[in-house]
């Protein structure tokens, strides 16, 4: 039985050698034309084995001789330690040559001029494919089924598998794309590295300009994005906490009805936002409509540019901060405050000296998360910002427009991923640990303090207003579609819903003629694809995070966390510097959108996991170990049927980030996989108004019923009569 | 108790075994053995690393240092997976979402035999802990108790070569406590199982044991069969530990052969010398040993707390050597609070030997 895990892989490895083409196929990974095109002759379709009888890429045959060294282990006892090593040479051994000759042997032949020079001119490669993938995978897990044999995490292959596994998968989807930036911003165009091409870019008077203090040109895109950041930081977090006031320390009547906000952004692509704010308050939108009617005020672009873009993320970020705080608001003891207050201090004391600093850690958590949301935020300030730059907009055009300068997105990147990443920093110095603040489970009792008047009314005087004008937004996105032309033509219609979803009868069944059907399936057929896959990742780290020790274990954790930090345009632009060339080329086809869902997301599905797998006792998985299971049989038997909840909570969160996903998602979508968002924001600048509010609205009635499809199975699930399932909301992990 | 299950029971061999977590040494240096079919108990207070010596028993944890065998083989090194070693939680673990039924079956099934067999066997194992007809209840259908015995049945279904208890009984209220208690014994002693149980509390671990490890600070304080441990505790901790004791000041005036004449205050006794040279030495007084007559030729004493325990009283005598705690069956003559005794002292006496 301890033999079966060895068989498998080196099974694997050489169906990947003999049955599948090594090479990456041009036409898409699920494309199977190639079948009936040559294979297996054809050395663009030849698994290793025909390349290798064909005598065609050498360099790629002492792969199969590493495979084949690694059944020297076969039928030898794991204590032997020949097994081990040859397990880790063979192994490890194979699989960094692979990553060798990949990386030296590129699309133009050798990657260097020094081997060039050395070796004479070689033949191109493409991107390797699935044989390449298999025979990788084999070869990776033989070496660590190797490191176990080794002793590694006392011997066990299921987790020493699994760690590696997440290790490789992080340095190449995250910390590889990350240092490609890194590289890019030190090479000039011609992809020479040049210090002086790097510190021009990086201390451009574009990035850091102050003139806008002294005249009436604009700032850099930094100080533009920063003090959006922090502006939108400070009013996401003061907003969220007069909601949260309201929430829990007042006789307000419709609570429930402010829990509703906290479901709002994450079903929300945070660009509606914008554009409902375009239909409200732009130049043809009905409250300057009627401004204009009834007082003579002249329409102006006011709302395009920094307010506006303001306004937005307002909008988009404070529930986010009010999700935050109002845990925080909860976690507040009342008997403290009851304390305070037999100690004779009155309400407003009570609240200036107790319970505000008791909420501190918890408001600066908000103020963070509502300036990192807001530095990655790429949606907005495309639709809003007018001349109002910003990074992420000045990453994607730097890209994507005329200019097509990939070092000069690479350094705006990298000023980027430095605001959150000391963002994130400072948040995790500052706080440690104490982010969670709850009530503890005893001893407790007793009622929250009334608010002071004056305060009262104060967060009713900022909250009701705000949350009028949130309902207008969303009415308007659901109105929006059904109008002919905004601001012009307000008459009823179907139109825009029949452009974009239009199926009719024809000669062979049905025809999708909407303009948005291919893109609507792509998210659709994507997001469903990634959200298993994000939810596994994430919940087999947050396993091997909770329930096994190994060395470098924190280092481990900030891999699978750091990409939470990573905002999704410099996500998008390392992606498509990275993936471009062999060997991972990966740019234009779908994998790339669901590999960077899957990373963009796992934290969450880490963090879903770590919460509900701490409160699993560990007796149970130890219970399962001492009655014979391997780790693999517990983690099959024991926690997954125990995480379900966790898990479908981590699905539908992923599925539904990525179809509301949009910074990463522009760079890296194609004429074949187009997405919901990118598509949108397409018509957006067109002013296709109609049809891109219809899209919406569409969008964000799918994700309500998948957010309360799920609902309704949480609902139901129970184990017996003593466990409560009292499973946080996919929101809640949001916070903090 | 008629059943097919059988014991293969295995010794248990520790070898100088050090664990340490990081900077904290959990268990340092421990050696000792267990012969198979034997119930070992290790005992001690809170923290002294009883869970760890049984988790490194389990291969739930490994050791820093030492070896460990099981059955004469060397199982340093094998995880708990490879071991044939099962364990009863504290918490029980039972899987929350597994029938009774599936949760005993559990480890058959997990090592690959066919369905049926596992129940059949599964089922055996309930009827010896007296569960038979809950097959498909959850544990939380399952009361306190109920439970216990499953956890007990999916452990020993298994015929483990060791069988470990973690404070097995910890959850259940006093009287069920006791019962629980020898209804293991019962099935140990019935199955001939090796058997390692934890507790820290002293009077389980003398009802239940063939042999005491007491613990204390990472290692052992000493161990042996109860009664020697209750008669003839090596030190001040374990004669504090195991029973109540008075440890009160003394003096060994002579020692002749085995036998050494000891004076307490002013009262001589002749207690087995155990090795004790003359000098002052300390005594370690069983409570029910301290016999309260009327004031005569005796130590001096005066009550100075009285409890009515129903079957026996309880007192605190205050004496030239210093306060007594003492337990008196007599319950028909209380003695009041303030009177005066005189002080006479039992068979269940022990000298201690000092602890460095
Ligand atoms: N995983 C661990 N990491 C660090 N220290 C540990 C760990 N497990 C145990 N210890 C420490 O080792 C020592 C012994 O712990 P152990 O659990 O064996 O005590 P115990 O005798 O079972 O106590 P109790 O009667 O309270 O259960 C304690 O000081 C404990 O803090
Ligand atoms: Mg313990």
């Amino acid at each position: 039985m301890t033999r079966r895990p060895l068989l498998l892989w080196q099974l694997i490895g050489l169906f990947g050698l003999v049955v599948l083409p090594w090479y990456a196929i041009e036409d898409g990974f699920w494309n199977f034309e190639w079948l009936f095109d040559g294979y297996p002759f054809d050395s663009d379709y030849a698994p290793l084995l025909f390349l290798f009888l064909e005598g065609e890429a050498p360099w790629l045959w002492p792969t199969a001789a590493f495979l084949a060294a690694s059944t020297y282990a076969l039928g030898r006892d794991k204590i032997d330690p020949a097994y081990a090593t040859t397990l880790l040479l063979a192994g490890g051994g194979g699989f960094a040559y692979v990553m060798l000759q990949g990386f030296t042997i590129g699309i133009d032949g050798w990657e260097y001029q020094v081997l060039n020079d050395l070796f004479g001119p070689r033949e191109r490669q493409y991107g390797m494919g699935y044989g390449a993938l298999l025979i990788m995978g084999g070869l990776f897990f033989l070496f660590t089924q190797g490191l176990a044999a080794r002793g590694a995490v006392n011997g066990d292959v299921f987790v020493v598998g699994s760690i590696s596994l997440i290790v490789a998968v992080v340095a190449i989807f995250i910390f590889f794309p990350v240092f490609h930036i890194l590289i890019s911003a030190i090479q000039d165009n011609d992809r020479v590295y040049s210090l002086t091409a790097f510190t021009g870019k990086m201390f451009s008077a574009k990035i850091w300009g102050l003139h806008c203090l002294t005249s009436t040109r604009g700032c850099g895109v930094a100080w533009n994005s920063f003090v959006l950041a922090v502006a939108v930081g400070v009013g996401s977090t003061l907003l969220g906490l007069a909601f949260a006031l309201i929430a829990t320390r007042t006789g307000f009547r419709y609570k429930r009805g402010l829990r509703v906000l906290t479901v709002l952004p994450i079903i929300t692509p945070p660009f509606v936002i914008g554009l409902a704010l375009i239909l409200l308050l732009g130049q043809s939108g009905v409250i300057t409509g009627f401004l204009e009617w009834a007082f003579g005020i002249h329409p102006t672009r006011w709302i395009y540019g920094f307010p506006g873009v303001w306004l937005a993320q307002m909008l988009a970020f404070t529930p986010i901060a009010f999700l935050v705080l109002i845990g925080v608001v909860q976690g507040v003891s009342p008997s403290m405050e009851e304390a305070a207050q037999t100690l004779r201090a009155n309400a407003w004391t009570t609240f200036t000296t107790v319970s505000l600093p008791l909420m501190r850690p918890g408001l600066a958590n908000a103020f963070l998360l509502g300036f990192i949301e807001s530095m990655a935020d790429f949606g907005n300030p495309m639709v809003l910002g007018g001349n109002f730059d910003v990074l992420s907009t000045e990453i994607f055009f730097a890209i994507v427009g005329a200019q097509n300068d990939q070092g000069r997105a690479a350094v705006l990147a990298l000023v980027l991923l430095g605001f959150t990443l000391a963002a994130f920093w400072l948040q995790r110095v500052w706080l440690g640990r104490k982010s969670y603040v709850t009530v503890t489970g005893k001893g407790d009792a007793g009622v929250h303090v009334a608010l002071p008047r004056r305060l009262n009314w104060l967060v009713f005087g900022a909250a009701l207003p705000w949350a009028a004008m949130t309902m207008v937004i969303y009415a308007m996105i659901m109105f929006g579609g059904f109008v002919k032309i905004w601001g012009r033509d307000h008459s009823l219609t179907l139109k825009h819903y029949i452009d974009a979803f239009g199926v009719s009868v024809g000669d062979h069944g049905l025809v999708w003629f909407g303009g948005a059907w291919n893109s609507f399936w792509t998210t659709i057929t994507i997001a469903a694809v990634s959200a298993p896959l994000t939810a596994g990742l994430g919940l087999l780290a947050a396993y091997l995070l909770v329930r096994q020790r190994f060395t470098g274990k924190h280092v481990f954790e900030f891999g699978t966390m750091l990409s939470f930090a990573i905002p999704g345009t410099v996500i998008g632009v390392s992606y498509v510097l990275a993936f471009n060339v062999p060997p991972f080329e990966l740019t234009g086809t779908g994998a790339i959108l669901v590999i960077s869902f899957i990373f963009r997301n796992m934290p969450v599905g880490v963090r879903a996991g770590m919460a509900s797998m701490s409160q699993l006792d560990p007796a149970l998985d130890e219970a399962s170990l001492t009655l014979g299971a391997n780790s693999w049989k517990t983690v099959q038997r024991v926690i997954m049927p125990l995480l379900r909840p966790a898990i479908l909570a981590a699905m539908v969160y992923s599925f539904v980030r990525a179809m509301t996903a949009v910074s990463a998602v522009i760079f890296l979508v194609s004429a074949e996989y187009d997405m919901a968002t990118s598509y949108i924001l397409g018509r957006v600048e067109n002013n296709d108004y109609g049809i891109s509010i219809a899209y919406s609205s569409v969008l964000i009635l799918v994700m309500l019923v998948a957010v309360g499809l799920f609902q309704l199975i949480i609902g139901e699930r129970r184990i017996g009569r003593r466990t409560r399932d009292s499973e946080p909301a996919p929101t809640a992990i949001l916070g903090a | 108790m008629s059943s097919d299950l059988g014991g293969q029971a295995a010794t248990v061999r520790f070898e100088n075994v050090t664990k340490a977590f990081g900077e904290v040494v959990a268990v340092d240096g421990v050696s000792f053995e267990i012969e198979a079919g034997n119930l070992v108990t290790l005992l001690g207070p809170s923290g002294c690393g009883k869970t760890t010596t049984l988790r490194m028993i389990a291969g739930l944890e490994m050791v820093t240092g030492g070896r460990i065998l099981i059955g004469g083989r060397d199982v340093t090194l094998l995880p708990a997976t490879d071991r044939d070693v099962s364990m009863v939680f504290q918490s029980y673990a039972l899987f929350p979402h597994m029938t009774v039924i599936e949760n005993v079956s559990y480890g058959f099934v997990v090592s690959g035999m066919r369905k049926e067999e596992a129940r059949t066997r599964a089922r055996q194992g309930l009827e010896l802990v007296r569960l038979v007809g809950y097959d498909d209840r959850l544990p939380s259908e399952l009361s306190g108790g109920q439970q216990q015995r499953v956890a007990v049945a999916r452990a020993l279904v298994l015929e483990p070569e060791v069988l470990l208890f973690d404070e097995p009984l910890s959850n259940l209220d006093a009287k069920l406590r006791r019962r629980v208690r020898e209804e293991i014994r019962e099935i140990q002693q019935a199955l001939n199982l090796t058997t390692v149980y934890v507790t820290h509390d002293q009077e389980e671990a003398l009802a239940v044991s063939d042999k005491i490890i007491v613990m204390r600070n990472a290692a052992i304080a000493q161990e042996g069969a109860p009664r020697d441990l209750y008669e003839r505790p090596s030190n001040v901790f374990v004669a504090d530990f195991i029973g109540d004791a008075n440890l009160v000041d003394a003096e060994v005036r002579r020692v002749a052969g085995e036998t050494a004449t000891v004076s307490i205050g002013t009262v001589e006794i002749e207690l087995p010398a155990r090795g004790i040279a003359p000098g002052p030495v300390k005594v370690a007084i069983r409570p029910e040993s301290v016999r309260l007559s009327d004031p005569g030729d005796g130590l001096a004493g005066q009550i100075l707390k009285a409890a009515y325990l129903g079957d026996h009283l309880e007192y605190t005598v205050d004496t030239p050597v210093g306060e007594l705690f003492v337990i008196d069956n007599s319950v028909g003559a209380p003695r009041p609070v303030g009177s005066s005794v005189s002080v006479a002292f039992g068979t269940r006496v022990a000298l201690v030997p000092s602890d460095d």
